[in-house]
C-alpha cells in the first residue's frame, strides 16, 4: 500500500518535473543578453532596471576565478555577451584573438571613467575593455599590536612578528610581493629574480601564521594577526568592522588591479552588449554598483557623489604618489610554469 | 556506571564535531555583521535578503530539480545495468566493470571538462539538459556499486524458484529480486542524491544559459566573501531536513507499533 503510494509520488514527481523543464524551453521573443560576472559584484536591481529599460532578457552567470571563465568562453560553450575579467586575463584573451574590439561611440557613458584610468598596460587605447572595479594590494596591519610605522614589504619579514603574519594564498600576489620586496617588477620574466623570490618566500615561511583566502578578513577583524595582504577592497570593508586597522600600500609598489567589461567574439548581440556596458557606466548605475560592492570606483562622477570620508581614504582611492611605483599584472602566459613550480615549491616547504 | 557514562559523553562529543559547524553556521546567520569574527547584534535581514534574491532562489530551485531527477533516472539505469553487470561473466564483465569505475576515480575537474567537451562535439547547447545528463553521467558507478554487492548476495535458486512457480520474468524481477535489493537501490539513490546536491565543478563546466546550482552560486562568492544570505539558506534547509528526518522516523515507528498490535490479537 505504502510503496504503490510512493511509486506515484515519484512518477509524479518525474512528471512535473519534466513539464517544467521543457514548458522552460519555450522562451520569450525578447532579445537576450548573457552577462558572466564575479559572484556578488553587481547591484542586482541594476540587472532588472536593464531589463525593464531595454525590454530583453538578462541571462546572468557567475563565475569564481579569471581561469575558470577563460576556459568557459575559450571551449566557445555558451554565447556570452559581457564578461568582467581581470586585468591579466583580458591581455591573454586579446592575445589569443577571443574578445570583440568595442566600438567607443557606442559608448558616451566612458567619456565618465577617470583619464588615469584609461589606456593602461594591459589594453592600451581601451579598444577591448572598459572599467568597471579597481584596487590595490597592500598590507594591513593592527595598530595595536604593530608599534612602529608600516611603510615597506620588509616588516612581512621582521622575525618580530613570527606568526602573527597573513600571506594571500594567490600565486601571483604572493610571489609579486616578494619580488617587490627586492625591488623588482612584479611582472618579472627573469629565473634569477624569480629564483629570488622564491627564496625569500621559502626564509618567509616560519614566520607565517598560514596562507589564507577570503579567511583572512575574519582573522584580522578578530585580532588574531598583527600584519596581513590584502585587497584594498577587503581592507576598507576590514577597517569599518575593526578601527584598530590600519591599511598602508608600501613605498617599493604594489599591484593595482582591475576588472573590465569585455566583449568576447562569441557574442551574438554585440550591440546589446555596447549598450549595456553604456547602461552600467552610467553615474547612477555605477553608484549603485560602487555602493553596494564597496570597491573602488574609476567612475569620476561616482567619485564626487560618494561621502568625503570614503574618497578621502588613501585604501580606497589612493593619491597618484601612492601609486608611483604600482604595476598592473600582466600576461605571464609564457614563464607560468616557473611560477607554478616556484609556487609549487613554496607551498610544500 | 562510569562506563555508561565514558560512552555516552564520547558519542557526544562524535556529533558535537559533526555539527558544530553548522551550529556556528546557523548562529551567524543572525549576525548584523557580515563577519564571523564579530558578533554585531542580533538580526533577521539575512532571511529578508535571501528571500528578494531571484539569483539564490533559481539556483536552489535548479539543485533540488537536478538531483532528484538525476538521481531517479541514475537509479533506475544503475539497477539495470547492475543486474545486467551480475548476469555477465569473464572479460566482458571485467571491461564493464573497470568502465564503470573511471568516473569514481577521475578528478572532477577532469569529468567536467571532458564531458564540456562532448557537449560541444555533438553541438548540444550548454544548459540543463547538459548538467541533468553529466550528474547522471557521474551518479550511475554509485549506484551500481550500491547495488552489485546486494545482487552478489542474491542466490540464484530465488529467481528460478519464481519462475517455477509460474511467475514472468518480469514479474520475478519485480516480486521477488527488487525487494531483495531494495536496501542497496535506496542506498544508491541517496549516494546519489548527496553527490548530485554537492556538485560544483562538474557542474560549473557543463552548465549554461543561466543555469546555476547552489553549489556554483556559493563558490562564485569565494573572492568576496560569503554572504550571509547563505548562512540563512542553509540554516532554513538544514531545519527542513531535520523535520523530515523526525516526520519519516515518527511514522515509521508508528507503523511498527500497528504491527506488533496485530500480533498481540492474533
Amino acid at each position: 500500500m505504502k510503496r504503490r503510494f510512493l511509486v506515484r509520488l515519484v512518477i509524479g514527481f518525474l512528471l512535473v518535473g519534466m513539464v517544467l523543464t521543457l514548458s522552460g524551453c519555450g522562451s520569450s521573443d525578447k532579445p537576450k543578453l548573457h552577462v558572466y560576472n564575479w559572484g556578488d559584484y553587481i547591484d542586482e536591481s541594476v540587472i532588472k532596471e536593464f531589463e525593464k529599460e531595454y525590454n530583453v532578457d538578462v541571462i546572468y552567470e557567475e563565475f569564481a576565478t579569471n581561469e575558470e571563465m577563460y576556459v568557459k568562453i575559450k571551449a566557445g560553450t555558451a554565447n556570452y555577451d559581457v564578461a568582467i575579467p581581470s586585468d591579466y586575463m583580458i591581455t591573454k584573451m586579446i592575445n589569443e584573438g577571443l574578445l570583440h574590439k568595442i566600438n567607443l561611440d557606442n559608448i558616451p557613458n566612458y567619456e565618465l571613467i577617470d583619464d588615469r584610468f584609461k589606456n593602461l598596460a594591459f589594453d592600451p587605447n581601451n579598444e577591448y575593455s572598459v572599467p568597471y572595479m579597481w584596487g590595490t594590494v597592500g598590507i594591513i596591519y593592527n595598530k595595536k599590536m604593530v608599534q612602529e610605522p608600516v611603510d615597506s614589504w620588509k616588516i612581512l619579514w621582521d622575525e618580530k612578528y613570527s606568526k602573527k603574519i597573513l600571506m594571500l594564498d594567490s600565486q601571483r600576489d604572493s610571489i609579486g610581493v616578494a619580488l617587490k620586496m627586492l625591488g623588482y617588477s612584479l611582472n618579472s620574466k627573469d629565473p634569477k629574480e624569480l629564483n629570488e623570490a622564491k627564496e625569500m618566500l621559502i626564509k618567509q615561511k616560519p614566520l607565517l601564521l598560514a596562507y589564507v583566502g577570503d579567511e583572512v578578513k575574519d582573522k584580522m577583524i578578530g585580532n588574531e594577526a598583527a600584519l596581513a595582504v590584502v585587497w584594498s577592497g577587503d581592507a576598507v570593508y576590514m577597517k569599518r568592522e575593526n578601527p584598530d586597522l590600519e591599511y598602508v600600500i608600501p613605498k617599493e609598489g604594489s599591484n593595482i588591479w582591475f576588472d573590465s567589461m569585455v566583449i568576447p567574439k562569441t557574442s551574438q548581440n554585440k550591440e546589446l552588449a555596447e549598450k549595456f556596458i553604456n547602461f552600467m557606466c552610467s553615474t547612477d548605475v555605477a553608484y549603485r554598483n560602487a555602493d553596494y560592492i564597496g570597491y573602488s570606483t574609476p567612475h569620476k562622477e561616482v567619485i564626487k557623489m560618494l561621502p568625503q570620508e570614503l574618497t578621502s581614504d588613501p585604501s580606497y582611492y589612493p593619491a597618484e604618489g601612492d601609486l608611483q611605483n604600482s604595476e598592473v599584472f600582466e600576461d605571464l602566459s609564457d614563464v607560468l610554469a616557473i611560477y607554478d613550480k616556484i609556487w609549487t615549491e613554496v607551498k610544500s616547504e | 556506571m562510569v562506563r555508561s557514562f565514558l560512552i555516552k559523553s564520547y558519542t557526544f562529543l562524535i556529533y558535537f564535531f559533526l555539527y558544530a559547524p553548522i551550529l556556528i553556521l546557523m548562529i551567524f546567520s543572525f549576525n548584523n555583521s557580515k563577519s564571523r569574527g564579530n558578533w554585531d547584534g542580533f538580526t533577521l535581514k539575512w532571511y529578508a535578503e535571501l528571500f528578494q534574491d531571484s539569483q539564490i532562489a533559481s539556483a536552489l530551485y535548479y539543485t533540488l530539480l537536478v538531483a532528484v531527477l538525476s538521481s531517479l533516472i541514475a537509479t533506475i539505469l544503475g539497477t539495470l545495468a547492475a543486474i545486467g553487470i551480475n548476469n555477465m561473466r569473464g572479460l566482458p564483465k571485467m571491461i564493464t566493470l573497470n568502465v564503470t569505475y573511471l568516473p569514481l576515480l577521475s578528478p572532477d575537474i577532469v569529468m567536467g571538462v571532458s564531458l564540456m567537451l562532448l557537449f560541444i562535439f555533438i553541438k548540444l547547447q550548454l544548459g540543463f539538459l547538459t548538467m541533468l545528463f553529466a550528474h547522471i553521467t557521474f551518479n550511475l558507478p554509485f549506484v551500481v556499486f550500491s547495488v552489485l554487492p546486494k545482487l552478489r548476495q542474491l542466490s540464484n535458486e530465488t529467481y528460478d524458484a519464481a519462475l517455477d512457480l509460474g511467475a514472468t520474468p518480469f514479474e520475478a524481477y519485480k516480486k521477488v529480486i527488487l525487494p531483495q535489493i531494495s536496501p542497496g537501490i535506496v542506498t544508491g539513490f541517496l549516494l546519489a542524491f548527496t553527490m548530485s546536491f554537492d556538485d560544483f565543478v562538474v557542474s560549473f563546466f557543463t552548465t549554461g544559459s543561466g543555469v546555476s546550482n547552489l553549489a556554483i552560486e556559493i563558490y562564485s562568492m569565494a573572492r568576496r566573501g560569503i554572504n550571509p544570505k547563505i548562512n540563512a539558506l542553509l540554516t532554513l534547509m538544514f531545519i527542513c531536513i531535520m523535520l523530515l528526518l523526525l516526520i519519516v522516523n515518527y511514522r515509521m515507528s508508528k507503523d511498527s507499533n500497528k504491527e506488533t498490535d496485530v500480533k498481540i490479537i492474533k
